[in-house]
């Protein structure tokens, strides 16, 4: 039985047991139950050559993201939000995933409040636009989006505790996802494919070691702070070329044990919003493969024109910027970049908005422009528009491996 | 005289509902002759406010029809949750349920009496809480004709008044008031009020535009009398006299002092409901 079998059957089976023992929790009574989701249909195509063999120039694909609430009298509730994504034109992209399937249970002590989440779940940490350097509980589902770091469902027991003197949350995290990556009819990826099958963890208890994540977040008036610790298998994984099993020259992820520190805060001011994340990470390998002890910060901000000349539209204006202490030994894009975007909201009855942003590497000349545009058609139907290009990528930029993938994407969305 | 148990808001609005109290005979304030308009316009804001006071909380269900010049239909559905704050604003979280490609999308607002309202954005899709930012006064709400600031709780503090007359509305006299915004960053010069002297219920209010020309309308009808004392509209049709928009918001399943509390109105609050 191939390997990747087997893990998919063990995951399946943690989610189904899972799910059995939460909805075994509510109680008979369920007083409300609601579906909801949206199927979407998209296209991608890519204008240029492709820099290697067998990569497509377009692709069609699906994607159905049903979800289902349960609440029963008591205010305990159940959600499951199954995702599937079929894509015609990379069968690695074609993938099923539970972004959700838990347990929810909350209730008061004193003037302080608990709450616990089991199961499949997904959370978001941090503040920043350009890059989400905190957020570090789910997996990416790289295959979604090159930028977006959409997220994998993470199996876990996350409990909070909160009052007056904040918001005290702790994670156990019980089994480790690895990354999603493109495969070779693919764009957007290395000139190998990431080959999952072979994938190998420093830990002995492999994608089962027990991580451990903690949050405390507080607000003080208009400054909100949080700082997060993160101690078990990275997230990122760390690429070594190595022949496949048909001998084949292929990227076989390793996830090491890190520890991780973050901080994010937000100061509110009238029109202004200012932001902060930083994280110190120790354990892992930078680019060339040594160990390396680094600090990564994003800050910035954003101002907000509210009714632009009398009009109903409000212009957002933001700007970050994003350091890797291990600058040209970072293992991602962001070793000295800045960040600027717009955003127009127009306020209409359709909500149009329009989304663009340029990344400029500080220490090159490459830049990656984008552009994205929302807008309802109906109370159902909504389209979108994706636009992203990179330009003046030189060798040394990570970007460069993917110089030639800029696409233009539209989706057209059923919301029910 | 003046019975005047106006409401704690003089407007029902989208997030902080108006309740307004029923005078239960007492004659909770009296107009005297040496009072000025403005004396007069404020103490019936702060006897409004007082006498709305003790709802506890509620929960509700509106819906908004968007109509345009056309006749050209679109519709919102949410749901409201008000908690009252004694001592200063209430707190407040709305969540979508239509258009469709929102649902779930929610806001929390704590209002405050004496400075800006802390306001926070749930979106479902990223599982993110976004903080953002209060100062979107003038702007549309959802592509609606009602503004951030029809929408948000009227608290005494953020007018200056000016009692003008009163005037017949329907079986009943209105008082007519004229109120300011005291935020430089209102989309309104002022604001004229219809209350009746009952019940003290608002049946209309006309806001003009920082220009001085009459902007919108809204009319209010459909009152209903909740717990013996908290009257409340059913129905507010806002129409925009420069644009020929207008927008119907109608207020349903009311409930008042559910179960909701404090801890419901908090950021891991906000992250839960659905």
């Amino acid at each position: 039985m191939p390997r990747r079998l087997v893990i998919r059957c063990a995951r399946f089976c943690t989610a189904g047991l899972l799910i059995s023992l939460s909805i075994g929790g509510l109680r008979a009574e369920i007083v409300r139950h609601e579906t909801s989701g949206r199927v979407s249909l998209e296209s991608r195509w890519h204008p240029q050559s492709a820099a290697y063999p067998g990569q497509r120039s377009h692709a069609s694909g699906l994607v159905v993201e049903p979800e289902f609430y349960l609440e029963d009298h008591g205010g305990r509730s159940f959600n499951l939000a199954p995702f599937f994504r079929y894509d015609a034109g990379d069968p690695s992209r074609t993938h099923v995933d539970l972004r959700e399937a838990y347990l929810l249970l909350f209730g008061g002590v004193a003037n302080s409040e608990w709450e616990l989440r089991l199961g499949v779940d997904r959370v978001f940490w941090g503040v920043t636009e350009s890059r989400h350097l905190v957020n570090i509980v789910n997996q990416i589902d790289q295959v979604e989006h090159p930028y977006k770091e959409p997220k994998l469902g993470q199996p876990m027991a996350h409990l909070t505790f909160s009052g007056d003197w904040g918001t005290a949350e702790v994670f156990g995290l019980t089994y480790h996802r690895a990354r999603t990556f493109p495969g070779r009819f693919g764009r957007l990826r290395f000139p190998f494919v990431v080959d999952n099958d072979m994938v190998s963890y420093e830990s002995d208890a492999k994608q089962w070691h027990l991580d451990v994540a903690g949050r405390y977040s507080r607000s003080f008036g208009p400054l909100d702070l949080g700082m997060s610790v993160f101690d078990g298998t990275s997230r990122d994984p760390f690429l070594i070329l190595d022949p496949d099993r048909s001998g084949e020259p292929a990227f076989v992820p390793i996830y090491e044990q890190i520890r991780q520190f973050g901080l994010d805060a937000q100061v509110t001011a009238g029109s202004w919003l200012f932001k902060l994340e930083a994280i110190r990470r120790t354990g892992a390998r930078n680019r060339v493969g040594v160990e390396e002890d680094y600090s990564a910060s994003t800050f910035g901000g954003e101002y907000t024109f509210y009714s632009v000349s009398g009009s109903a539209v409000d212009l957002t204006l933001l700007s970050e910027w994003n350091y890797d202490g291990r600058r040209q030994y970072a293992t991602n894009i962001f070793q000295n970049d800045f960040f600027l975007a717009a955003r127009i909201a127009f306020n209409d009855v359709q909500s149009t908005e329009i989304l663009t942003s340029i990344l400029r590497d500080a220490d090159s000349t490459g830049r990656v422009l984008t552009l994205e545009l929302n807008r309802r058609i109906s109370d159902q139907w909504s389209l979108r528009l994706e636009a992203i290009t990179f330009q003046g990528i030189q060798e040394v930029d990570l970007t460069y491996l993917t110089r030639r993938d800029s696409f233009v994407e539209l989706n057209l969305i059923y919301n029910f | 005289m003046i019975h005047s148990c106006s409401a704690r808001f003089p407007l029902a609005h989208v997030v902080p509902a108006v309740v307004v109290m029923a005078c239960l005979g007492s004659p909770a304030f009296a107009r005297s002759d040496d009072a000025s308009p403005e004396e007069i316009g404020l103490k019936i804001a702060l006897e409004a406010r007082e006498h709305g006071d003790g709802f506890g909380n509620f929960t509700a269900r509106q819906t908004m029809v968007l109509r345009n010049r056309q006749g050209r239909e679109s519709r919102r559905q949410l749901r409201v949750r008000v908690l009252e704050v004694p001592g200063d604003g209430d707190k407040s979280m709305f969540v979508f349920d239509e258009p469709r490609d929102v649902k779930g999308t929610a806001f929390l607002i704590h209002a405050h009496r004496d400075k800006a309202d802390d306001q926070w954005l749930y979106l479902p899709a990223l599982k993110r809480v976004k903080r953002i930012s209060s100062s979107n006064r003038s702007g549309s709400f959802m592509g609606s004709e009602f503004a951030y600031e029809d929408m948000s709780a009227q608290e005494v503090e953020r007018f200056s008044y000016r009692y003008l007359r009163d005037e017949p509305c329907g079986e009943s006299t209105c008082t007519v008031s004229e109120r300011v915004p005291v935020d430089k960053k209102s989309g309104y010069r002022r604001q004229l009020v219809w209350q009746d002297k009952d019940a003290f219920r608002v049946w209309k209010v006309e806001y003009y535009d920082r220009k001085d020309s009459h902007l919108k309308t809204l009319t209010l009808r459909n009152y209903r009398q909740y717990l013996d004392r908290y009257w409340q509209a059913g129905e507010m049709t806002m129409v925009n006299h420069l644009t020929g928009k207008s927008t119907v918001l109608t207020w349903t399943e009311y409930e008042f002092r559910t179960k909701i509390n404090e801890r419901d109105f908090t950021r891991t609050g906000l992250q839960r409901i659905r």
